[in-house]
């Protein structure tokens, strides 16, 4: 019983991933009808918004340390970041040990404002051209963004804490009356299944409850009918664009602690994400979050050892296998509509 | 002798009933007309014909054959061509190939792996291509490709790809919506040809009730899923329940 | 001549002439000269021209025929490698068994997966295809071990069996691939004045193998087959509705193109007699899928320059670096000197992808049609100057193409 919720547990957060790439990527296909291969590309840049913004953060001049010493006698030289001098030690030392979380606020009008350029600039050209040539020119895309972040920031995964606070695990199996240290679980992996929850929570919010949100999915299931409103739906499916970036980037953020963000990072998600969507059922929002968690949990469960010995390999093959399955079974997903995009 | 043989069908979509109780009979060496208004279950009726729907209740036999789960294909190759609303062609093709194609489909049947032998040395269906693409007077457009034409010319296309295949039975959906009126002559006089020199029996649907009666020899009103009347083009002229289900709104 | 038409026989020939040129052509710059780095006529990079040229090929005519965009064909390429790596271990180290066996081993593999993939089209394929490649992948890398020998990759030993040939050289060594005897890895150099030719007789196996490769897909192109493919490309419902049955022409243009990938594979491992999982990664099924469509999906030539194009790029650009930079530059006054460096930088060395990227991207955007498209463009651009300074007439006259 206990490996079961410890395995549960463990597929959350890599679920919580899923779901919100695949979420993003099935909004963008709903609204927009495009098959987006940049998506894992955003969830990279987002991860390395955590990143610029630790760095900037810190960014420090030298000050001489009268009160010690080096090796040969001569005052000391320490960096001492700006924020000190700004707002004091102790709050400039909090902020730095809180940049992940602020990062959220420094991500998100990123991430709107490259969603909207990327739409804007690039994928509005790509509307009545095949899935083929869209998957293609996003794919190349994806290409250079990950280019690019190798450029500036190396090859290497860049550690990126949480805060302090979070670090260290929780006993959960306590809490369940369980003994202790039966199940315990990393304070930051909870931090980020809430947060996915909250995020998916907003989205739905925003299309079910705000006009905007009504006009878009009224958009996504019948795009003529709304143009002949007089609405200008393609204005919306923009900063649909744009929230689906957004998206991805805050999951890329509040990742970093989990997985040291390296360039490659988007590209390993984005495969598995595609499966998430398509066994979730292209389209289909609810599809894509269900898919997503299952999957993660899924894989967490192939992943046990017992599992392993039963089955060898089956943790390095589950998702692709049980995608086969569903697509063959299932051509419509788990929760998909019927007529789109089947055949 | 009747060609196709329509038993009790019915088709249900969610909470629409497209289709109940469909009785209808072709007759060998006719042009029935399936005529009524929009949403009467026309097009459905005819994707029953062909494997692109499978009714829910009945039966539909060609030729004394059951089409009934069978694929498209299959269908195609019992002997029933369809000519669809809009035309459905090989667009980035030429239109010669795109009357190749259909030859090699009645020569070879449905695969044949000829991944060797080059096309121009298949003088036969060179040849059988040809002389369809002079019947159908596009034999100087013969290295156009296709999606350049007219709207017109690429029907004309997509009737002759029927031809090729020497049909039993051509089903056509529409084949004058949206032609100019000179078009729309031309079209009836080709497909009067069709049914007297090459012995085609024809099942057409037609909103344009010039078409239906130059050309059909019975005509089955659908309404609402199911038949209403089956007649000859005189008598429907006359029926007091079909010019008030269909003739009175339209003509 | 051939079965060919006139046209396509001088393309063949063309290709014909290039490929068995290719040490002069690709030597361009004498030995020890600045310019030397550029040249591309070395034995290991000539082989991977016209390998994957083959494997591209092969991709050609699943995805420029049928338009079904496979993202798994790494996977038949990695299948080659180590059915033509356990042929060496095994067998012998000639190359025709192994060779063979690699084509043979990979169709199979393409028929069950293609089977399978082909039930869906579109999107659905193309994810399909990319599950089975990285599920080919994972177990490649962890279970199947025995069999792929994992992360360090198959590779050969003195104590493989070879009971048809020898286990053991003379000197003691694990003995090289050959054909009877001619072994792939032998040279002969040709030195003219400053200029160094190398033959490779590698090269020249795989550059023969690569030009019936071509044939081959010539014929197809031109068959009554390849016509069905491009009528499932541009219309798979009408070719339904017209009696032929989409599915086994798909299925069948599946396996060929796998087979051709499995050639490849096979014959990289016949060159370099090792093979490892990465080889069907699915940035190696991106990277043929990049190639065909530069080069231009659809068009016989286009998949070889294609290939050709990145595989250059691949190993000459990425040496570039800062130093050579500034010896290019040297002659700007040098202030300018660094700037230009600093901006040419990010895209030389190992910024080379990131090159790619943008020419694959503005390829997709402005040339669909690839290289070759944008050649006739060019010849087009040429010829229309040409005859309206000339004869103004002349274009109203000619019938459109």
């Amino acid at each position: 019983m206990d490996a079961i919720i410890l395995q549960i547990m463990n597929g959350l957060d890599k679920g919580s991933a899923y779901a919100l790439i695949a979420l993003g990527l099935t909004l963008i296909f709903g609204t927009l009808g495009v098959v987006n291969f940049a998506h894992g590309a955003l969830f990279m840049i987002g991860a390395f918004c955590a990143v610029t913004l630790s760095r900037l953060l810190t960014l420090s001049h030298e000050v001489i340390d009268e009160t010690r010493t080096d090796f040969l006698g001569n005052p000391l030289k320490v960096d001492v970041p700006y924020l000190y001098d700004f707002f004091g030690t102790d709050v400039g030392n909090v902020l730095i040990d809180w940049s992940v979380p602020l990062s959220i606020i420094f991500a998100f009008p990123i991430m709107i404002a490259f969603g909207v350029i990327m739409e804007r600039g690039l994928i509005k050209h790509f509307y009545k051209r095949p899935h083929a040539d869209q998957i293609l020119v996003t794919f190349g895309l994806a290409i250079v963004l990950q280019e690019v972040i190798k450029y500036f920031f190396g090859a290497n995964p860049i550690p990126t804490p949480a805060p302090a606070a979070f670090v260290g695990s929780f006993d959960f199996g306590a809490l369940l009356g369980f003994n202790a240290n039966q199940i315990i679980y990393p304070y930051w992996r909870l931090v980020y299944f809430l947060f996915a929850i909250i995020v998916i929570g907003v989205v739905f919010a925003f299309l079910h409850l705000t006009t905007f949100g009504m006009v878009v999915r009224a958009g996504m299931a019948d795009r003529e009918t709304v143009g002949l409103l007089g609405i200008n739906i393609d204005r919306r499916f923009t900063i649909m664009f744009g929230l689906a970036a957004a998206v991805a980037g805050l999951a890329g953020v509040m990742y970093t602690p989990i997985n040291s963000p390296n360039y490659h990072m988007g590209m390993d998600f984005l495969v598995l994400s595609f499966v998430v969507v398509v066994v979730g059922g292209m389209g289909s929002l609810s599809g894509a979050v269900l898919a997503g968690f299952l999957l993660g949990i899924l894989q967490s469960f192939a992943s046990m050892a017992i599992v392993i010995e039963m089955i060898p390999g089956i943790n390095q093959v589950i998702i692709y296998l049980v995608a086969i399955i569903i697509l063959l079974t299932r051509p419509r997903g788990l929760m998909g509509k019927k007529g789109v995009m089947e055949e | 002798m009747s060609m196709l043989d329509v038993r009790n069908v019915g088709k249900r979509f969610g909470g629409l009933q497209a289709l109940s109780d469909v009785n209808l009979s072709i007759a060998e060496n006719t042009v029935h007309a399936i005529i009524g208004p929009n949403g009467a279950g026309k097009s459905t009726l005819l994707n029953c014909f062909v494997g692109k729907l499978i009714p829910d209740t009945g039966s539909v036999m060609f030729d004394g054959q059951s089409v009934l789960g069978r694929s498209p294909h299959e269908i195609n190759q019992l002997g029933i061509s369809r000519v669809f609303q809009t035309p459905e062609i090989f667009g980035d093709l030429t239109i010669m190939e795109n009357m190749m194609i259909p030859c090699f489909a009645k020569r070879d049947g449905s695969f044949e792996l000829n991944a060797l032998s080059a096309i121009s040395r298949q003088k036969d269906i060179i040849e059988h291509a040809e002389v369809v693409l002079e019947d159908m007077n596009m034999a100087d457009k013969r290295d156009l490709t296709a999606a350049t034409m007219s709207r017109g010319d690429k029907r004309r296309l997509e009737i002759g790809m029927c031809l090729c295949q020497d049909p039993k039975l051509l089903l056509l959906d529409e084949p004058t919506a949206g032609m100019a009126r000179a078009d729309t002559n031309k079209t009836i006089d080709l497909l009067q040809e069709i049914r007297d020199k090459r012995k085609v029996t024809i099942a057409i649907i037609e909103h344009d009730m010039h078409v239906v009666f130059s050309l059909a020899e019975r005509i089955t009103v659908l309404a609402q899923g199911s038949p209403l009347v089956e007649d000859t083009p005189e008598n429907i002229k006359g029926h007091p329940k079909v010019r008030e289900a269909y003739l009175g709104e339209s003509v | 001549m051939f079965g060919l038409t006139k046209t396509d026989f001088n393309l063949l020939l063309i290709i014909a002439i290039l490929v068995l040129l290719a040490p002069f052509l690709l030597n361009p710059f004498p030995e020890g000269s600045k310019l030397a780095q550029f040249n591309g006529g070395y034995p290991d990079l000539m082989q991977r021209f016209v390998i994957f040229g083959i494997f591209a090929i092969g991709f050609n005519i699943l995805f420029g025929l049928t338009g079904y965009l496979s993202f798994g064909h790494a996977a038949f390429l990695g299948v080659g490698s180590y059915s033509a790596v356990w042929m060496f271990k095994l067998l012998s180290m000639n190359i025709i068994p192994a060779i063979l066996l690699a084509v043979i081993v990979a169709g199979i593999f393409a028929l069950v997966i293609g089977y399978v993939s082909l039930r869906r089209s579109g999107i659905y394929f193309s994810i399909l295809t990319l599950a089975f490649a990285q599920m080919s992948f994972a177990l490649a890398y962890s279970v199947l071990t025995p069999i792929t020998g994992g992360e360090t990759g198959l590779q050969l030993a003195l104590d493989d069996p070879r009971v048809l040939g020898i286990q053991v050289t003379e000197q003691g060594n694990i003995p090289v691939p050959s054909l009877f005897g001619l072994e792939m890895r032998s040279s002969a150099e040709l030195a003219l004045g400053p200029w160094l030719f190398t033959f490779n007789v590698g090269y020249y196996v795989c550059a023969l193998i690569m030009m019936a490769s071509f044939y081959l897909a010539i014929r197809i192109f031109r068959s009554p087959f390849g016509m069905m493919l491009r009528a499932i490309k541009s219309n798979q419902q009408r070719l339904n509705y017209t009696g032929l049955n989409s599915r086994p022409y798909t299925l069948a243009a599946f396996v060929i193109s796998g087979m051709y990938a499995g050639l490849a594979g096979g014959l990289m491992a016949s060159m370099d007699p090792l093979a490892g999982a990465e080889r069907m990664f699915w940035t190696a099924s991106g990277e043929v899928v990049l190639m065909t469509i530069l080069g231009g999906a659809g068009t016989l030539i286009g998949p070889v320059l294609g290939a050709g194009m990145i595989k250059y790029m691949e190993n000459i650009i990425s040496k570039i670096n800062s130093a050579i930079l500034h010896e290019w530059f040297y002659w700007l006054p040098a202030g300018l000197e660094d700037f230009m460096v600093a901006v040419v930088y990010p895209f030389i060395g190992k910024g080379w992808h990131l090159t790619l990227g943008i020419i694959f991207m503005a390829v997709v955007i402005f040339l669909p049609g690839g290289l070759v498209e944008g050649g006739q463009r060019l010849l087009n651009l040429i010829r229309r100057r040409k005859s309206s300074s000339a004869e103004p007439a002349k274009d109203n006259l000619t019938p459109p193409a």
